[in-house]
């Protein structure tokens, strides 16, 4: 299951029902209503503001429980136990990497910085689509931890802008099969 | 009912009023298909039918993102403006300076980025603006800052004549936003929502504003004193903060169109009521804290700050799908409406506010920022709600006003065509993007995967649409604007032209 696909299809069904509600008030939007017509459609309305309150209450707290209840970011400032280390750095325009070369299965943790301005460091896995991403700022170090589940040559690209050369500061990573695996 | 009437006695438009509010809306939708038109050069070069050099590309992007911040800050001063003045008295000084301020920061703008090179985006993101590697100087970039400084100065003009004018007349912001009927009390059903909505915007981008002079101060310092290095976090978050307020009190000046126009065209008065105000109420506060969600990427930033950004950008959904979205919807239900181009407008800017702010609040989920932070994703969302909600809330407020001055409604057959060009043209162009961004397509790219231009070459065609519908629109509005005012009523009201 490709996340990106997931997303876009709950964008698309969320986009959809708004367009499907304008769509309802607009074709009842040139009939008129006498007094009563008016007061029950009142009341439908509140009614209807409720359920819509509600479900959303329901699916804003379902989906920060469903997407908080692991954190998706590594903690920053304790040591993590991984032993896959790859220290980054981006400078105008490319990047050291090292090592290049990790294996699947188990957790890889970039260290990542800059020599000088905000570059984006984004991984592209083999079917061209952002597995994963991270900032990479000057003074900082960020942390990106992620495990690789499938072997192959993945891209690097810097995801955010940085001058003339933004779009050719790319690189690569090599993943391995799990030796022991 | 008087809040019924169409064009109310204390909306004329005259002397100098009309000729600075004329300015001002001209201004602005040349400016826009100027800007258009730059975007339309980017997403042509990006689908290989423009050969653009990666240079220029990045100053086009540079202006086309200054260029339409700032003007969508321009028209939507205007509509605050005027609503606000019949409430309140406003300055017309005020109301001039902003204008004048945003020219002269416009032309050092202009100059920075076209004469003297600068490619380091309306964002200026720190230290960028230093390490233009050849590209530009760092005095072209204090140039840039220094259009951004003589912008800020005049909105806080006139926000402060605003604040001093709504404060005269309620006693101070919090009984001007309705704070005091929050948990129980009568609500005076006169308490104009212009006015709550007003002082909504004036509290948050005023912060914002400061925010961004604090960050535009500091950086200035660093160009010329190199060696008073900033912290690159801090800069960030400031220049987020400003961003964020700014680009986001153009919606909320922009909705009080909605609030004002629609019941006049739906026959129906839509009260003030506690919902609306726990909406604005709630809106100034997740307004000011929501831009987190700017730096979910940023891991260095604390944990708790990711969180609120998720978080904020969730309670976000509620005042504007509730309560705007919802109430206008309510509003025009059996309305008997007659559609002209101000009531198509105003649906259209609902619409566009709230489906846009669907891939927004996804983007603002840690875990789908993870994969969607900077590819198209994001111009997709925000083009959705300045392109399709925004902009056309200005737009309905124009079109209110020429349908005055020419005396019938504004509602010809080049207007029932220019509509569903720009309409079917701005849904091409911003679901284009946001199908690029689900394919992982980076934004600010001067240059694209050859896997990548499907969607940049449909993004062009949607592009050319909504430039030729604008081009429309600004042609007629400049138009109807400069045509004398419509008679007036011998019984002292103005026609109303609507029905």
């Amino acid at each position: 299951m490709i996340l990106q696909n997931v997303i876009w299809t709950i964008a698309l069904v969320g986009m959809g029902l708004v367009a499907l509600g304008f769509i309802h008030v607009i074709r009842q939007a040139g009939k008129p209503a006498d007094d009563a017509a008016t007061r029950k459609v009142a009341r439908t309305s509140n009614v209807l503001r409720r359920w819509l309150f509600g479900a959303l209450l329901v699916v804003f707290v379902g989906a920060t429980y469903g997407t908080l209840r692991h954190f998706p970011i590594a903690p920053q400032h304790t040591p993590l136990d991984i032993h896959q280390v790859v220290n980054v750095v981006g400078q105008q325009w490319s990047w050291q990497i090292t090592p290049d070369t990790v294996h699947t299965g188990s957790p890889v943790e970039f260290r990542v910085t800059s020599k000088d301005v905000n570059h984006g460091f984004a991984i592209y896995a083999p079917d061209g689509r952002i597995a994963t991403q991270v900032q990479a700022m000057p003074g900082f170090t960020n942390k990106l931890v992620y495990t690789f589940t499938q072997p192959g040559t993945y891209k690097v690209r810097c995801l955010e802008y940085c001058g003339l050369g933004h779009v050719p500061m790319t690189s690569q990573i090599t993943v391995l099969a799990a030796s022991g695996g | 009912m008087a809040a019924l009437t169409m064009y109310p006695e204390n909306e004329r438009l005259e002397g100098g009023n009309r000729i600075v509010f004329n300015l001002y809306i001209i201004s602005a939708v040349a400016l826009f298909v100027l800007m258009m038109l730059l975007g339309l050069t980017m997403r042509m070069t990006q689908a290989t039918w423009l050969a653009v050099p990666a240079d220029l590309f990045y100053r086009i992007l540079s202006m086309h993102g200054a260029g339409m911040v700032g003007t969508a800050a321009l028209a939507t001063t205007a509509v605050m403006w005027f609503f606000l003045r019949k409430y309140v008295q406003l300055h017309l000084w005020a109301f001039i300076t902003n204008y004048v301020m945003f020219l002269l920061g416009a032309l050092c703008i202009i100059f920075a980025i076209f004469i003297d090179g600068y490619g380091a985006l309306w964002t200026f993101l720190y230290p960028l603006p230093v390490h233009g590697m050849g590209l530009w100087s760092p005095n072209s970039a204090a140039l840039f800052m220094l259009g951004y400084l003589l912008l800020g100065v005049g909105m806080l003009v006139f926000y402060l004549d605003a604040a001093a004018a709504i404060i005269k007349v309620h006693g101070n912001l919090g009984r001007a936003l309705g704070l005091q009927w929050l948990f129980g009390g009568t609500i005076d059903p006169d308490h104009p929502k212009t006015v709550v909505a007003s002082t909504m915007v004036i509290i948050a981008n005023v912060l914002g504003i400061l925010a961004g002079a604090v960050v535009l101060v500091m950086s200035l310092v660093n160009i010329f004193y190199p060696e008073m290095a900033l912290n690159a976090l801090v800069a960030k978050t400031l220049i987020y903060w400003f961003g964020h307020m700014y680009i986001n009190a153009t919606i909320y000046m922009g909705v009080i169109a909605v609030y004002e126009l629609l019941p006049r065209y739906s026959h129906k008065p839509s009260p003030i009521s506690r919902p609306f105000l726990w909406s604005w109420a709630s809106s100034t506060l997740f307004v000011i804290i929501v831009f987190p969600h700017h730096l979910l990427m940023d891991y260095a930033e604390p944990r708790w700050f990711a969180v609120m950004g998720q978080l904020v950008s969730y309670g976000a959904g509620f005042p504007v799908f509730l309560v705007t979205m919802y109430g206008a919807l309510t509003n025009i239900y059996r309305s008997n409406m007659r559609w002209t181009m101000p009531s198509r407008l105003m649906i259209l800017s609902l619409f566009g506010w709230a489906a846009g702010i669907v891939p927004a609040i996804l983007d603002g989920t840690i875990r789908i920022n993870l994969v969607m932070h900077n590819t198209q994703w994001v111009p997709g969302h925000f083009h959705f709600y300045l392109l399709l909600g925004v902009l056309p809330m200005a737009l309905a407020l124009m079109f209110h006003v020429i349908g005055h001055r020419a005396d019938a409604p504004p509602n010809n057959a080049a207007d029932r065509l220019g509509f569903p060009v720009y309409l079917i043209g701005g849904l091409i162009f911003v679901l284009a993007f946001l199908d690029a961004g689900h394919l992982s397509v980076a934004r600010r790219m001067a240059t694209h995967l050859p896997e990548w231009t499907a969607t940049d070459k449909i993004g062009s065609i949607g592009a050319m649409l909504v430039v030729l519908g604008m081009l429309y629109f600004a042609i007629r509005i400049t138009a109807g604007l400069l045509k004398a005012p419509a008679r007036r009523d011998p019984d002292g009201g103005m026609a109303n032209t609507a029905d």
